[in-house]
């Protein structure tokens, strides 16, 4: 569980930051979105991983059975900022493919 | 009407958050075309947030009450709830935000707000943002409220549209996506090893931490740098920096001078809360936070004086300013840090004027900047071809030029250093402070290191100096021939306002310095911040095994 986890966040990571690097404004955004969902999953495994516990405490209850709740809220937050983001992003990258008439990063073809 | 009072008083550190969030929402219900009501209320709305930083400040700094208020949201308690605290470092920031918020607010009615729809309400959630992360006492809160001025400032920053603000707002928005994703995996690892998130309780629970685990610290601590290098501006994360803040519209790249002391002030606030008194204020485990300082101080003295445009100049002398503080502070010396605070006041408000006056100057040179297509089209083009029609002239003010020169002098004095205004006494005050902690502020790096301070800060200002005249020379010599300066006298008071305060500044240095070193002495000594954040400071309140 913890190994396939891992390699999820680290596959995700290294297409992230790859594709955030390229010089299209598509494939910033995609890589972008690729890095949230990384990042989101690493949030989510700090809280370490329990399998069908319930995130509510009972009183008197072995706490080592219960998965932590709050990593669970905070991601609920930064996935609700991170997809917001992302759709600004998206108005602004058509806004600006519209005004450059391209769609490289600095708004103009690189010189070969 | 005193029960009124008294309970107004109970929430007045909440205020400064919710009154901008209030009246910015109260806008949206507004048609654009209202736009006196949403000038009024906008304006009502900073100038009430001015007054609650204000009486805040009063509060904390009265030796007869307790010097940090927390606010406990929802009434839960540290480290479980979320607080807000105000101490003497915080409210400071807030003052200063929202008075520079307040003014170019007003300057911006007289024109910018009539350039695209929705520009109040941005800029109100802007400052909410804005005091929101200086006001709160915990990490993941100040990660929303980071988001919150963010999101703010990319519709600010495409105020107007055009090709070179989407283009930069292109940048802008990436590489603080990026920061911000930085910033999150930073507090997952802060809450892995820690189990809290609450700032006090993370100063508490990182000296209980064994060796493997607290270099892991260090890591998330390094994760969490990047995020706020990138908002400071620090040298290799700051090229977006100069394009982005000179593509913006004036009163919002006025505001944005305000958002770079963000990072300046969470590193200064974590670091002093994690590195005890006496020692240099670290952030990494070596003295990467003064060479990364003095990289950006030398990086925006070359381009201060390489930028053919004033505002390009500003932007990179926002750099400067910057890179001054996160050299100078990383000496962890209470002088230095009064020292340091004192300038940061001085020259926020100073380059916030600057980028007012830049476009107030150009305004004869060139025309209006075009707006070409707009990026929302709904209201937008009603709001354009009502008002924006007859309103070009404005009153031309007579002397008008006499005044913006002298205005611009002002500034330049202020920015370089120069005596008699702020920006000397404060380099004074940190330099000789600099000086006399000698090696053992900077405690990791050599002994000649803080003559090195010295010279590179006192260069910047030489680089200042070389620019400033020759844009002056250029804007009011030269340009001798061009068409009088239409200025509308709507924008020219909080121009002079903002002069004014420079010059009280100055006047009122010594209880203003007092206040600064007494704000140091705070941070490097923080037991009264731990103590009033958590009840008992000695036993953590996370029973073993709590996650």
């Amino acid at each position: 569980m913890e190994v396939v986890l891992a390699l999820g966040i680290g596959v995700l990571t290294a297409a992230g930051v790859y594709l955030v690097l390229r010089p299209r404004t598509f494939q910033v955004i995609i890589g972008m979105s690729l890095l949230t969902y990384a990042v989101n999953l690493f949030i989510l495994s700090m809280g370490s991983l329990v399998i069908g516990g319930a995130p509510v405490l009972a009183e008197g209850a072995d706490v080592s059975k219960f998965a932590d709740p709050l990593p669970q809220s905070l991601v609920l937050t930064s996935i609700v900022i991170s997809f917001s983001m992302t759709a600004l992003f998206l108005v602004i990258l058509l806004a600006a493919r519209g005004l450059t008439g391209t769609d490289h990063v600095d708004g103009e073809e690189a010189r070969p | 009407m005193t029960g009124l009072l008294e309970s107004l008083g109970q929430h007045l550190t909440i205020l400064p958050i919710l009154l901008p969030l209030v009246a910015g929402a109260t806008m949206l219900l507004l048609h654009e075309r209202q736009r006196r009501a949403k000038g009024i209320i906008s304006i009502l709305a900073a100038a009430a947030s001015v007054a609650a930083a204000t009486s805040l400040l009063l509060t904390v700094n009265d030796p007869l009450t307790s010097e940090v208020v927390v606010y406990r949201l929802g009434d839960w308690g540290a480290p479980f709830g979320i607080v807000l605290v105000a101490d003497r470092l915080s409210v400071l920031m807030v003052l200063v935000t929202n008075v520079l918020g307040a003014t170019a607010m007003a300057y911006a009615l007289g024109r910018w707000a009539t350039l695209g729809p929705r520009f109040h309400t941005l800029y109100l959630l802007l400052l909410m943002g804005l005091s929101g992360a200086f006001l709160t006492g915990d990490l993941f809160n100040l990660y929303v409220f980071f988001e919150v001025l963010l999101a703010a400032s990319y519709g600010l920053l495409l105020h107007g549209s055009g090709k070179r603000r989407v283009k930069a707002g292109l940048h802008y928005v990436a590489i603080n996506l990026t920061g911000s994703l930085a910033f999150l995996v930073g507090i997952a690892v802060v809450y892995a090893l820690l189990g809290t998130l609450n700032m006090a309780d993370i100063a508490v629970q990182a000296t209980l931490l064994g060796p493997a685990d607290l270099s892991l610290l260090k890591a998330g601590l390094g994760l969490l740098g990047v995020a706020f290098f990138v908002k400071s501006g620090a040298w290799p994360l700051s090229f977006w920096l100069p394009t982005t803040y000179s593509a913006a519209a004036a009163p919002v790249a006025a505001i944005f001078a305000v958002m770079t002391k963000v990072g300046v002030y969470v590193i200064l606030r974590l670091a002093t809360l994690l590195w005890p008194a006496g020692q240099a204020l670290e952030f990494y485990g070596s003295s990467w936070l003064l060479y990364l300082g003095l990289a950006t101080v030398i990086y925006g003295s070359f381009g201060v004086i390489a930028s053919t445009e004033l505002p390009r100049a500003a932007g990179y002398l926002t750099l400067v300013s910057s890179g001054t503080l996160l050299a100078v502070i990383a000496s962890g010396d209470v002088a230095v840090i009064s020292g340091a605070l004192y300038y940061l006041v001085g020259s926020t408000l100073g380059i916030g004027v600057l980028f007012l006056l830049c476009e107030l100057v150009s305004r004869g040179h060139a025309e209006a900047p075009a707006a070409v297509g707009p990026v929302f089209s709904d209201d937008f083009e009603t709001a354009l071809a009502s008002e924006f029609e007859g309103v070009e002239r404005g009153v031309t003010l007579p002397l008008t030029t006499t005044l913006l020169s002298t205005a611009f002098f002002l500034i330049a004095i202020q920015l370089t250093g120069l005596p008699p205004l702020s920006g000397f006494v404060a380099k004074f005050a940190m330099l000789s402070a600099v000086i006399t902690s000698g090696a053992n502020g900077y405690a990791n790096a050599p002994g000649a290191l803080a003559w090195w301070v010295l010279g590179v800060i006192v260069a910047s200002g030489f680089a200042a100096l070389i620019a400033l005249t020759r844009h002056g020379v250029k804007q009011f010599w030269a340009g001798a021939d061009t068409t009088p300066t239409a200025v509308r006298p709507f924008e020219a008071l909080p121009v002079a306002l903002l002069l004014v305060l420079l010059v009280a500044l100055t006047a009122f240095a010594q209880p203003i310095m007092r206040y600064t070193a007494a704000t140091g002495a705070g941070l490097r000594s923080p037991v009264q911040y731990l103590s009033s954040v958590l009840p008992n400071p000695e036993a953590p309140a996370t029973p073993e095994g709590e996650h």
